[in-house]
């Protein structure tokens, strides 16, 4: 089988690619998405428009435009990829997010659906501050109706997104920043990867540790150091944070009796809160180790350097955690 | 009511079509308010009751294929667009023969067979998505056009600026129908609202733009004849500010202490539906006997709407996990 060397970005737009030419129905728009204006923020789009023309349109910096027209093309049965630059940038879309969007179908008694896909960019540890950087997943997956995904590496980028675009219903596509410099060889037939299925990046015996997006990538420069700890570290990346898979984080949970979640964004009411108490729930009297969470604290993604590597969990907090658990 | 000269004129198969659904808006409004002070039906209810020649004529030129996406107010618009009245009712009553099998009442009335897309209770969201649903009918090749129906205060919300800056930019086939009925809310217009007329917000957004006299049907006739017109021949969207006014406050029980005293009153005398009506006898359109008949066919379908809707079973737990997703949540 043969495979290919890439990046994160470059496996959505392989996939952004497949898609396309699979589906005339698959439309891709945003601001700078077409290829005279750079094919998106991180050039994601990148050849997409000169190969598929007007299926691409570039678009006014008007984010509840964008939401809004992938919503009505979608409802008419078009398959609309919308960037929406940064993560920080949903929140003035939120209307057409959560009240259209994720609520359509329900609210129609199925009548209609929207099947978009919205792709965005986020992540600290580029200095970028306070309104460009923030991890948001915890927001849209407390939505009924969307669904909500964040791949860590090039092939489930890839695979991931070819999902999300088949899917019917929408999803949030997270592009976290410290998921995209390190690249790794993706299968040139690489398919579409579930929704909602968890992948064991390394099995283990002592402590589950679950992450995600740019901290499965931070967990993995742990990885060192819990063996040196002599701590046998099972690393699950969630992938989708909603719906999540609940079955694989309780089987290794159950098997490990102990649990450390890690996520970029920030830990109070975070991601993590809902999987710790869904284990402690289902798993009580089984653990040997209180459900530990490491998230972002409860303070705007500062700018000063110094600041921001204090603001994110880093590897060696995951090590320290790790280590707690066993003792 | 004025008749000018060159602009598109209805005839009498037109007019007496416009009546028609004006009545229909009428009578099931009418049904709705007596049917909720009853204590039969609880709903917030947002009357259109004075606006009906805006719905009426715009919905004479559109087909099943022609879509719209309105608000909370929207009823009217899409019992003008002849959408059938048995699942409207059901669907009020919180039944699971309603549209939208009870989750999403008045205000999400939902029936694609007859093009109605989107019923928001978000002020101005009916706009960005009508311009998505225009933007398939412009990749399709399609004549269809697409109604975007919003209030006056829903033109000062951010999304109404973006949605009408892309529509223009795009010459998507999307017609701003705004009934401007004074009020947003409880704030008048001009307490609210910079420019003295909403229409002069298209010039800023490359598309034409008209005040117009939203009870006068042959005014409505010719401005939406034209904007049909452009957006069928791809020529782009249109802004259509349609003066009216609304008799029953902003929802049911409104006092409409907010208004100056004798400002309802006038509005009143100029309610259009008996003004138009007698036009149709004057001008010999209709007959006394032709237009009672076509009452009593419309209030026969209401009341069988309303029994139908009525007797409809409530809907079982099981719908909280379903349409979520596609795929049915477990339990």
């Amino acid at each position: 089988m043969s495979t290919t060397k890439m990046h994160a970005i470059q496996g959505v737009n392989a996939a952004l690619h497949q898609a396309m030419t699979e589906d005339e129905k698959v439309l891709v728009l945003g601001e700078d998405i077409a290829d005279p204006e750079g094919g998106g923020i991180t050039g994601a789009a990148q050849g997409l428009s000169t190969k598929f023309g007007d299926r691409v349109r570039s678009t006014p910096i008007s984010e509840q435009a964008i939401v809004g027209a992938a919503i009505g093309a979608a409802m008419a049965g078009y398959k609309p990829v919308a960037e929406i630059m940064l993560m920080n940038f949903t929140t003035v879309a939120m209307d057409m997010i959560f009240n259209h969007a994720a609520k359509l179908r329900f609210m129609s008694g199925g009548q209609t659906s929207v099947p978009i896909v919205i792709r965005t960019l986020t992540g600290a540890g580029w200095q970028t501050a306070g309104q460009h950087a923030d991890h948001l997943e915890g927001w849209f997956a407390h939505a009924a109706g969307i669904k909500v995904v964040a791949p860590s590496s090039p092939a489930d980028y890839k695979g991931l997104m070819l999902s999300c675009i088949q899917d019917p219903d929408p999803c949030i596509f997270i592009e976290s920043a410290g998921t995209m410099f390190i690249p790794s060889e993706v299968d040139d037939d690489q398919g579409p990867i579930p929704l909602g299925k968890a992948r064991i990046v390394q099995e283990g015996t002592d402590v589950t540790l679950v992450t995600w997006s740019s901290q499965c990538i931070r967990a993995q420069m742990a990885l060192e150091g819990f063996a040196e700890a002599g701590v046998s570290v099972e690393l699950i990346d969630l992938r989708t944070i909603s719906p999540w898979d609940r079955e694989t984080v309780l089987a290794s949970a159950q098997k490990t009796g102990r649990v450390l979640i890690a996520h970029e964004a920030v830990r109070d009411f975070g991601p993590g809160a809902e999987i710790a108490a869904t284990i402690n729930e289902e798993l009580f009297g089984k653990l040997k180790a209180p459900v530990r969470r490491l998230g972002a604290p409860k303070c705007p993604v500062p700018f000063a350097k110094a600041l921001e590597d204090a603001y994110i969990v880093q590897p060696a907090d995951m090590i320290a955690a790790v280590k707690g658990l066993m003792s | 009511m004025s008749e000018a000269s060159n602009a598109p004129q209805p005839d009498t198969k037109a007019l007496v079509d416009i009546y028609r659904r004006m009545v229909r808006i009428e009578r099931n409004d009418d049904a709705i308010l007596s049917t909720i002070r009853k204590g039969r039906l609880q709903m917030p209810y947002y009357s259109a009751r004075g606006q009906e020649v805006i719905p009426a004529t715009v919905s004479h030129f559109l087909t099943d294929e022609d879509q719209i996406c309105t608000i909370y107010r929207g009823i009217q618009d899409m019992v003008a667009k002849d959408m059938p009245l048995k699942p409207l009712w059901a669907e009020i009553a919180g039944r699971v023969d309603g549209t939208c099998k009870g989750k999403g009442g008045p205000m999400h009335l939902t029936h694609p067979e007859t093009g109605v897309m989107v019923t928001t209770g978000i002020v101005g969201s009916s706009m960005p998505i009508a311009n998505g649903l225009a933007w398939a009918a412009q990749l399709d090749g399609s004549k269809r056009v697409v109604i975007a129906y919003f209030g006056d205060g829903a033109s000062n919300i951010g999304a109404f600026h973006e949605a009408m800056n892309l529509a223009g930019l795009w010459k998507l086939p999307v017609i701003f129908v705004c009934p401007n009925n004074r009020y947003a809310e409880h704030t008048s217009f001009e307490k609210g609202t910079a420019v003295d007329k909403i229409s002069k917000r298209a010039v800023g957004y490359g598309m034409p733009g008209f005040t117009i006299d939203g009870n006068d049907p042959f005014e409505m006739y010719a401005h939406v004849a034209t904007a049909i017109d452009r957006a069928r021949a791809g020529e782009g969207p249109t802004l259509l500010e349609c003066n009216t006014f609304r008799f029953m406050g902003h929802v049911l029980g409104d006092d409409m202490k907010y208004m100056p005293e004798g400002e309802l009153a006038k509005a009143k005398e100029n309610d259009p539906l008996p003004a138009f009506r007698q036009k149709l006898l004057d001008d010999g359109h209709a007959t006394e006997a032709q237009l009672e008949e076509m009452t009593q066919q419309i209030e026969q379908e209401v009341a069988a709407a309303r029994e139908f809707g009525m007797a409809s079973e409530v809907p079982s737990a099981d719908e909280l996990r379903r349409d979520v997703f596609e795929q049915e949540m477990s339990a």
